[in-house]
């Protein structure tokens, strides 16, 4: 049974945090937790957390440059050096980072060095996993900041996903966060308020999946009510999310854009509301061919939402709250592969932006030529990352989180 | 023997339930395992015969309006194609292998979405259709050799001069083995075991090119030899993990994530496979815990009330392609070479929110015929009418307080059942 773990914990992610809510859903009545905007500590932060599904190559991204080895070992895939937008005489960004490139200018944007973890491991799931559970030794059936909402009060309203299924970071052990869809917000039509209350009611002795089934028209009653108030809040001068959603899904059925999930989080900040966590993602970085246009063009869009995120968030005091934290399951091998890619490889940068991050380098960059069976060596654990994060901006004891883990990345704040 | 039904099949109609009920559970279950001679369902629904590729007639001189126009027409194929699966699935009643097939196409998770070719597409479905009922081996050897799957994982770009690892990691990870049964020297091996086939994108033929092709010795798994696709296969199929792993994977879909499988479920076939799982006794207690995926819930709504997707007027076919694209579960486009999520990740309010906009559609779609036998019903026994149905065991006290002020409105009370936790999670 243990190959199917890597497997199970991906697939049923939230199915024990699951049990657990619906066993103490009862417990605590969400609709008690409506409007919970004033409740919120003006000073306290935010965290926007941007996963890039695939692993995003990031040697492609924050780019060695100045190193002979980079263009040695992936000579048709490196940048010349003409086209990289310099950020010292060693390294520079991808040209499609513009908008960031800009920003490192301005102090900030904060890059963590080769950020992984011990004995890596080049399956996406199972990397995808440990990042998300940040237990990379065996990961477990809780997402790290699932364990952080145990302890935060276990409210879906305070770690919010705008994806359609929940990501696995987001499920505790006796809670879970909210997937709310970008898309067709609006309340159901159809069934009365009253039936939509009634199925919510704890049934006693029920699965624990029926369980979930039912406390899912709780947390939809309380989430609901949380976006139409930011929505009537919202400026109507501001670009109305419909609008925005009706190309996005009429060239193809994609799933929703980045930058339509961080025009919805932009909206709850300004509105206040309780979120302490958002959850974003963009996919496609699996680039095993013809990786240097496909990358570009996802770079592209990553740098265009998180840039014009970034400026909006900073015209407003809450906006001013808020960290952005960037990163990807690992990055890819350094030399390429015949077919104009790269295989699946270990060590990538995380990218920070935001509230008191200090922009800059941060850590120290893996060698290009002392490596791991063909992939760089971490010199930046992961849980470092976390654990700063859960500190500084999430106000938390890291441990418990954590199991205890000691390391944080220095002066990242 | 609902239960049985519940899973083998998408969605038992009352009538099903009945005459197995009349049956035996020994006989329903070896009907359900052997297909009968004919599918009269089936064979309404036969395969769409679709045009050459559009991108056939392509080359390089090509204008942008001709690479655009291919690109709609491709586009349009493919939904003709998924509109063709979602009417098979409903119309069959082979429900059994409607649902194997299902299956399959998670497990080898190909995804259109890069493939964009329906043809290619429609012959991985043939594929895993003759291979899907039998033992691994054939299965496992076609497949590797498979133009969908090939194209999916770069299979076409992994040649002798530099190797692409992505076909030969999933083939163990994902679709033989299971992580841990494999090191990372058996990616490396198994990838030049794989050189050498190419995808004819213009005709959709696969062909092996001996240039390509890495025919040095190879060590895989402990065992040395030239190996090549077919010998890999081979071998892989052969490993007692793989037997124990595809088991596993039939348990997790059919019995669900909440009871782990029991050992010795993997028999010489998937249908072998598939008899040791309905008759263990564990699976009899996995009763009422197993979040429908998507596509199981639409389609088994659908057979229960009497719709045929085919018969919908357009505006209401693409409600329900789009009722399964919110919920994140469109057939022929799976997330990830990983297949689709399962258990409560099912659950969220964003899918709820999409379910009850699709059960409305499904409600007002609804077969007058079947709506007059909830209205046969006395107002008072409405609920239990509609439980009979939708095949639920029975409701609660919290969904009966909730269906009892509905019976005066037949439709919503229909949708009401199809969102509710019972109908959910079967």
């Amino acid at each position: 049974m243990d190959t199917l773990t890597r497997r199970r914990f991906l697939l049923t992610s939230g199915v024990v945090g699951a049990g657990a809510l619906a066993a103490g859903a009862g417990a605590y009545s969400l609709r008690d937790l409506l409007d919970t905007s004033g409740d919120r500590d003006p000073q306290s932060r935010t965290l926007v957390l941007v996963t890039l599904y695939g692993g995003n190559d990031g040697l492609n991204t924050v780019i060695p440059y100045g190193d002979p080895a980079y263009r040695a070992a992936r000579p048709e895939l490196a940048y010349p050096d003409g086209e990289v937008r310099r950020l010292d005489d060693d390294f520079g960004l991808n040209p499609a980072l513009a908008g960031l490139h800009q920003r490192w200018s301005g102090g900030g944007l904060a890059i963590v060095r080769g950020v992984g973890y011990p004995k890596p491991d080049r399956s996406h799931f199972r990397s995808m996993d440990i990042w998300h559970t940040a237990q990379p030794d065996r990961p477990g059936n809780t997402g790290w900041l699932g364990r952080w909402l145990d302890r935060a009060g276990g409210d879906p309203r305070l770690a919010v996903s705008f994806e359609p299924a929940l990501p696995p970071l987001l499920a505790g052990a006796e809670s879970a966060g909210a997937a709310v869809p970008v898309t067709d917000r609006k309340a159901a039509k159809g069934l009365p308020a009253a039936t939509l209350t009634a199925f919510a009611a704890v049934e006693a002795g029920e699965s624990a999946a029926r369980g979930r089934a039912a406390a899912c028209f709780a947390d939809l009653r309380s989430v609901d009510e949380m976006i139409r108030q930011v929505r009537d809040s919202a400026d109507p001068d501001t670009a109305d999310p419909d609008g925005e959603q009706a190309s996005a899904t009429a060239t193809g059925g994609a799933r929703t854009p980045l930058d339509a999930q961080l025009d919805l989080v932009a909206q709850c900040v300004e509105a206040g509301v309780s979120t302490r966590v958002f959850s974003v993602s963009l996919g496609g970085f699996d680039t095993h061919a013809d990786e240097k246009q496909l990358q570009a063009v996802l770079l592209g869009q990553l740098d265009r939402a998180l840039t014009g995120f970034a400026d909006r968030m900073s015209r407003t005091e809450a906006g001013r709250k808020v960290v952005v934290a960037v990163y990807s399951e690992f990055g890819r091998r350094v030399r390429a592969n015949a077919s104009d890619g790269t295989d699946h490889g270990t060590a990538s940068d995380v990218l920070l932006l935001g509230a008191g991050v200090r922009g800059g380098w941060h850590g120290s960059p893996p060698s290009l030529t002392d490596l791991d069976d063909g992939d760089l060596k971490y010199t930046t654990d992961f849980r470092d990352v976390y654990a700063t994060l859960l500190e500084r901006v999430l106000d938390t004891d890291p441990g418990p989180v954590l199991a205890d883990w000691r390391g944080r990345v220095d002066k990242l704040f | 023997m609902a239960h049985l039904l519940r899973r083998a099949t998408f969605g038992p109609t009352a009538e099903e339930v009945d005459a197995a009920e009349r049956a035996g559970p020994a006989a329903t279950l070896d009907r359900l395992l052997t297909p009968p001679a004919t599918d009269r369902g089936a064979a309404a629904t036969p395969v769409p015969t679709l045009p050459p590729d559009p991108y056939a007639g392509l080359t390089k001189d090509s204008t942008r309006e001709q690479r655009q126009q291919a690109n709609a027409e491709r586009r349009k194929q493919l939904q003709q194609v998924t509109e063709w699966w979602l009417d098979r699935m409903v119309a069959a009643e082979d429900g059994l292998t409607e649902k194997l097939l299902f299956f399959w196409h998670g497990h080898w998770a190909t995804s259109a979405q890069k493939v964009k070719s329906a043809r290619l597409m429609v012959s991985q479905l043939e594929t895993l259709r003759r291979h899907g009922r039998g033992p691994l081996g054939p299965l496992v050897a076609a497949m590797v050799r498979d133009p969908a799957l090939i194209v999916w994982l770069d299979g076409q770009k992994n040649t002798r001069k530099a190797p692409n690892e992505n076909l030969a990691r999933e083939l163990m990870e994902l679709f033989t083995l299971g992580i841990g049964a494999y090191s990372e020297a058996d990616v490396k091996a198994g990838a030049r075991a794989l050189t050498g086939w190419v995808v004819d994108r213009r005709t959709g033929v696969v062909r092996f090119e001996t240039k390509r092709h890495d025919p040095g010795e190879k060590s895989i798994l402990g065992q040395s030899g030239r190996f090549d696709a077919e010998a890999y296969a081979g071998l892989l199929a052969a490993q007692p993990a793989a037997a124990t792993f595809v088991a596993g994977r039939l348990w997790f879909r059919y019995a669900g994530t909440e009871t782990p499988a029991p050992d010795g479920l993997a028999g010489a076939d998937t249908i072998a496979t598939l008899r040791a799982i309905f008759s263990a006794p564990a699976f009899a207690q996995t009763r009422g815990t197993l979040v429908k995926q998507p596509v199981e819930w639409l389609v088994g709504g659908l057979r229960q009330l009497g719709i045929r997707p085919s018969a919908l007027p357009e505006q209401q076919r693409r409600q329900l392609l789009a009722g399964l694209n919110a919920l994140d579960q469109v057939p022929l486009r799976p997330p990830s070479v990983g297949g689709w999520p399962a258990g409560s990740a099912w659950l969220t309010t964003s899918s709820l929110q999409a379910r009850l906009r699709t059960a409305g559609v499904l409600a007002a779609a609804t077969a007058p015929a079947v709506l007059a036998r909830l209205t046969a019903a006395p107002t008072a026994g409405r609920p239990d009418a509609l439980a009979r149905l939708l095949v639920v065991d029975g409701w609660g006290a919290r969904t009966r307080a909730a269906l009892a002020p509905l019976a005066g409105e037949p439709r919503k009370l229909l949708a009401a059942g199809l969102v509710s936790p019972e109908y959910t999670v079967s």
